[in-house]
């Protein structure tokens, strides 16, 4: 959401709190995939049963009603499911700007035909790494060539061609060669995000991270084929928070914008947040989205800036910043109301420092672990 | 600069439309969204692919009674198409 160019506040007249912009529906925790890199909570084999497709359209409507514009379905891999179709269909017709985020495993040209009707205006295919070993070295399984067949379909079809490529320690020095590939595929946007550690890329932390050197020619190299592409395909380089050492808001605000929920039904003001303790997490089948969005205490516990540790309150970037991502905070301090480690103001800075220190040993050698539902559940805890 | 004959349509890229909860129009794309202002709102309205760049004034002007519109609306295109809002058929 970092690209919204109309701030939340300027949207509506003050009375009432605007409603989400962003509805991102999760519907499914099941993915062919085993990426180190997953954000989803490690623990997600424990999750409860995944909601049904009434369940789906009624948050669907209730989010449109509320003045959401943008519906995202996610996963794990959302196809693994067979009624997006329907959930396309309707978010479509109540005039939601819809976006299928998938592996690309299971879209065969059927499939495609099926979304396309349904009026599905946008597809955002992830890709691993350039080489078919690289791909399925860090996945874990073997779908290269299917991820390269998927782009020529979705291209076919007459959708753009947007691609999102997770940086990590492994494939970042293969960066020439992805933004190469994205080029020859047609790609018209291609989003290079560097793993942000969340669930399963925090528990692979020391294996995923890149050292400042391949970092800098990441972005080198990101500028070298920005110059040759110009406005054919536009890169986009999303820099890593550990590295750049300033926080970020949360979803552009905690409940401010953007809402999320799990394939079993928990209302998340961000993506991560269910790893979050001591918090009530809503179900959408008991509550209606309208009090979990204005009044449940789950969306008001760190919305504004009044919650705010005093290390922020004294800071001119507060506003900008809102003591950055809560989840890192607790993950790195165990307080989910600590300012942002990643912040050099953060008295809990030097928890970055020595990680990225780490990062710049030569004999960093961790082995990763894959985000599978049998080691989901031997871990069994959130991140 | 602009080919005659040619006429602007929204780019494939986004999604033009009114919306109610924002009592605007605005352009939808992946994960963001403009809010158009009035002026904006009536000229994308008129980006159907169908009509150039005169066809396009002379509905603005007929529709608000105004006159000498061209540099503005011009101006206006240039910048939706420097957006990638836009882009213009064959002429």
């Amino acid at each position: 959401m970092d690209t919204l160019l109309v701030p939340p506040e300027a949207l509506q007249p003050a009375a009432r709190r605007p409603g989400p912009l962003w509805l991102l529906a999760e519907v499914t925790y099941r993915c062919p995939l085993h990426c180190a890199f997953c954000y989803n909570p490690v623990d997600f084999a424990a999750a409860g049963p995944e909601l049904s497709t009434d369940d789906w359209l009624s948050v669907i409507r209730q989010a449109r009603t509320m003045g959401a514009a943008q519906f995202g379905i996610s996963g794990g891999e959302p196809l693994l499911r067979d009624d997006i179709e329907i959930l396309v269909a309707e978010a479509r017709r109540l005039g939601f700007y819809t976006n299928l985020i998938t592996s690309g495993v299971g879209l065969t040209e059927a499939r495609l035909a099926a979304l396309k009707e349904a009026g599905l205006d946008h597809i955002q295919l992830s890709f691993q790494d350039a080489t078919r070993e690289a791909n399925d070295l860090i996945t874990n399984t073997r779908t290269f060539d299917l991820k390269r067949k998927v782009a020529a379909l979705t291209k076919a079809a007459g959708y753009p061609t947007v691609i999102n490529c997770v940086l990590h320690r492994s494939n970042i020095d293969h960066l020439d060669r992805i933004i190469e590939m994205a080029a020859e595929i047609g790609a018209e946007y291609l989003e290079l995000a560097n793993t942000q550690y969340h669930g399963w890329a925090f528990l692979n932390r020391e294996a995923l991270m890149p050292s400042a050197a391949q970092l800098a020619e990441a972005e080198a190299v990101t500028e070298r084929w920005r110059q040759k592409l110009g406005k054919k395909m536009r890169i986009l380089f999303v820099t890593p928070d550990y590295q750049s050492k300033k926080p970020k808001k949360c979803m552009n605000g905690w409940g401010e914008v953007f809402l999320s929920v799990t394939p079993d039904g928990l209302a998340l003001p961000c993506h991560t947040a269910r790893m979050l303790p001591g918090l009530d997490f809503p179900d959408v089948r008991e509550h209606a989205l309208d009090w979990i969005w204005h009044d449940s205490p789950l969306f008001n516990r760190f919305r504004g800036t009044a919650w705010l540790p005093d290390t922020c309150q004294s800071c001119e970037d507060k506003d900008k910043d809102h003591g950055g991502c809560r989840c890192q905070a607790f993950m790195l301090t165990g307080n989910a109301g600590a300012t942002d480690p990643v912040c050099p103001k953060s008295p809990d800075h030097a928890l970055i420092e020595a990680t990225l220190a780490s990062a710049e040993r030569q004999d960093n050698c961790h082995p990763l672990v894959f985000r599978d539902p049998k080691a989901s559940k031997a871990l069994g805890r959130a991140f | 600069m602009i080919p005659a004959g040619a006429c602007p349509r929204i780019n494939r890229l986004f999604r033009f439309q009114w919306e109610p909860a924002q009592q605007a129009h605005v352009l939808l794309y992946p994960e963001g969204m403009v809010k158009l202002n009035q002026s904006a709102g009536e000229i994308l309205k008129r980006c159907d692919g169908n009509r150039d760049l005169p066809a396009i004034v002379a509905d603005l002007e007929a529709s608000f009674n105004a006159t000498g519109l061209t540099p503005d609306v011009e101006a206006f295109l240039a910048m939706a198409e420097e957006q990638n809002w836009i882009d213009w058929t064959e002429a």
